[in-house]
């Protein structure tokens, strides 16, 4: 009598993925080991909060600052996957070459971030299981949430279906028509979650047309600055030394990089400007974050942080040094994370009633994160983490569809580069 | 019963004034109208316009539910003895880390004479709802009938984001319910049993809260909010949600 043998009803595909994501070295499996462990530690952290100590004592939220680090991360992710969206999908659409060998990698780390946020804003909302039913058989199509979560729903399934066909290296009509869904649902998503914000007519400090804008432009510096991060990282991972496709690709998201940077600083000041010569409310949140509580989190990560020194390193990389861009992404994404902090939180910690003159609402209201939000938001960064170290072996490094077959457009582009260099 | 000509003239004489007292009223209206107007739209004292300001284009009728229900606040006769807080809670079992109303205090070190000014608020049962708008499972609705903002706890995922949009800081996450919870004009607790007033303004012993129906002429909110002498004003006006509590002094 033979065995019951269940390797043989493993794919080879599977075992062949399998073999690569062991064989991939100890450092490798202990940073596979480590984000896994986050991960768990931040579910862990989640249900607690949730189930078992009851948010109120869990979390550093409260009735009048009642969402904060949780949303902020989520929004972290989700802009930061509309980023790596468009800027990998709209040159393809467009037929701009120079962007297609980071197509594959760009839509994985693309689906990942979605995935991240919303394993944090699951463990934020108490009844996670009543949205899944009530958000589809009870929606408001007045309500910018609702778009938000169904419209990123939408995005994961197309940018899913556009990874298929990339890996499969199908190029056809069907193949556009995907990538077109995912940048549009991914767009309606991100602007309808600025729209979360610039809808509240209660909250000066967000209300407006300005946030759904600056969520886009966000998105695309956010987007430039994780493709450079993570596609530096796996050539260290893979081992390999990037190839002169992909690096034409990313000086190309580098020069994007500096652009944005110099847009969203624009951006950034106009804000101020605009503001200062508004109501209270508004210039009291403003104070907070010049010259507050938060006035570190703005002028020392998000400014110096987040806009000069990686401009600079920018610059001085010439968009070509691959290692100075690297640490200026890390610069940027770091920054970004608190960017999105000090918006969620700064829109709320003026009192509603300020203007009233009353005691209890006199001063502006604090937060701190508690130790079950950080462990969540580290259970994000660890999901993120390990879907990237694994996504690296189990797609075998995303090989470039021009490895074996380049577009002639491509390696004129990238051999002309070379002459000039 | 014989005609006494002396009471045929003080009648005359009272339509007389009856109708002088009409036009100088009238006169009122539009002068208060444009102080209104130029005051920004604050003083809310303006009659006909009160009608107008909550019943804008999108609304056939002035007041656009039957009953309106609402709430006018006299201010200064609120003296912070907190028997509307108490008796909200023990109607509504509102948890001790939680209110559906509460008395807010302005000091005044100016005044001569009190120094302190209490200020009870609640949800403002807006005509239009920035939490309506923002609920993604339509959890929270406004009842088509008599315009209060209610919870389908059921339906409620916790999301927060009509905590958010409140202008009024009037929800609080409620862990028995495991949704959101406010003030409902205590719908549940007594209007749908059948009681006509709600728990805050039956437990205040200076009548600071007069609750009643806005659509009806004959109710006293709508009498205090349509009479001439005394302005009438409501909370953050500014954001548009057009709010059903009122506020007054006298």
């Amino acid at each position: 009598m033979t065995g019951f043998n269940i390797s043989r009803m493993v794919p080879p595909v599977i075992k062949s993925a399998y073999s690569r994501v062991v064989s991939g070295g100890w450092a490798y499996l202990l940073f596979v080991g480590i984000f896994g462990l986050l991960m768990l530690a931040g579910i862990a952290s989640g249900i607690h909060a949730l189930f078992i100590a009851g948010s109120r004592h869990a979390y550093g939220t409260y009735r009048e600052v009642p969402v904060a680090t949780l949303i902020s991360t989520y929004v972290f992710f989700v802009v930061a996957s509309t980023g790596l969206c468009l800027v990998s999908s709209l040159p393809h659409l467009f037929g701009v070459r120079n962007f297609m060998p980071i197509a594959k990698r760009s839509v994985y780390l693309s689906i990942i971030t979605i995935l991240s946020g919303f394993l944090v804003i699951g463990l934020e909302i108490e009844n996670p299981f009543r949205m899944v039913i009530y958000n589809v058989i009870s929606p408001n199509f007045s309500s910018n949430i609702w778009w938000m979560g169904t419209l990123y729903g939408f995005a994961l399934v197309f940018l899913t279906i556009e990874f298929i066909f990339l890996i499969k290296e199908e190029k056809h009509t069907k193949a556009m028509i995907v990538c077109l869904l995912g940048v549009i649902t991914e767009v309606a998503a991100n602007t309808n979650l600025g729209g979360v914000f610039a809808m509240m007519h209660g909250r000066p400090y967000w209300y407006g047309p300005y946030l759904p804008v600056y969520f886009l432009l966000s998105a695309i510096m956010t987007g430039c600055a994780f493709i450079i991060f993570f596609f530096v990282l796996s050539y260290w991972i893979n081992k390999k030394t990037i190839d002169l496709q992909t690096e034409k690709a990313l000086e190309s998201v580098g020069k994007l990089a500096i652009l944005m940077l110099i847009i969203i600083t624009i951006f950034t000041v106009w804000k101020i400007l605009a503001t200062f010569v508004g109501g209270a409310s508004g210039t009291e949140a403003l104070a907070a974050l010049l010259t507050g509580p938060y006035a570190f989190n703005f002028w020392g990560i998000e400014v110096i942080g987040g806009m000069i020194i990686p401009f600079v390193l920018l610059l001085m990389s010439k968009a070509k040094n691959m290692m100075i861009m690297f640490v200026a992404a890390a610069f940027m994404i770091f920054s970004i994370f608190f960017m999105r902090l000090d918006l969620v939180v700064v829109g709320q910690i003026v009192p509603l009633y300020l203007e009233l003159g009353v005691s209890e609402y006199s001063r502006l209201h604090t937060y701190t994160p508690s130790v079950h939000e950080i462990l969540v938001v580290l259970g994000g960064v660890g999901f993120c983490g390990m879907a990237f170290l694994l996504g690296e072996k189990i797609f075998d490094g995303f090989q470039p569809m021009e490895s074996g077959h380049a577009p002639e457009e491509t390696i004129v582009e990238v051999k002309e580069a070379q002459e000039t260099t | 019963m014989k005609d006494n000509p002396q009471s045929g003239e003080k009648h005359e004489k009272a339509d007389t004034e009856f109708h002088l007292e009409i036009e100088r009223r009238d006169f009122l209206k539009i002068g208060l109208a444009i102080t209104g107007v130029i005051a920004g739209g604050t003083v809310l004292s303006l009659i006909s316009n009160v009608g107008e300001s909550f019943a804008p284009g999108a609304y056939r009728k002035k007041y656009p539910y039957k009953p309106h229900h609402s709430m006018v606040i006299r201010q200064d006769r609120c003296i912070d003895c907190k028997r509307c807080t108490e008796a909200c809670v023990a109607t509504n079992r509102v948890p001790d880390y939680g209110w559906r109303t509460t008395i807010l205090k302005r000091e005044l070190p100016e005044s001569v004479d009190q120094k302190w000014d209490f200020i009870p608020i609640l949800c403002n049962q807006c005509n239009n709802p920035p939490c309506v708008r923002a609920c993604p499972t339509r959890a929270t609705y406004k009842n088509k009938e008599n315009g209060i903002v209610m919870m389908e706890d059921k339906k409620c995922i916790g999301c927060k984001s009509c905590m958010m949009a409140c202008p009024y800081d009037a929800r609080y996450f409620n862990e028995a319910k495991s949704a959101i919870d406010k003030c409902d004009f205590c719908f549940e607790t007594r209007l749908s049993k059948g009681k006509t007033n709600v728990a805050c303004a039956e437990a205040c012993p200076a009548d600071v809260r007069v609750f009643g129906d806005l659509s009806d002429p004959g109710s006293r909110v709508y009498k205090l909010i349509h009479q001439l002498q005394k302005p009438v004003w409501v909370l953050r006006e500014e954001v548009g949600a057009k709010p059903n509590i009122f506020y007054m002094k006298g």
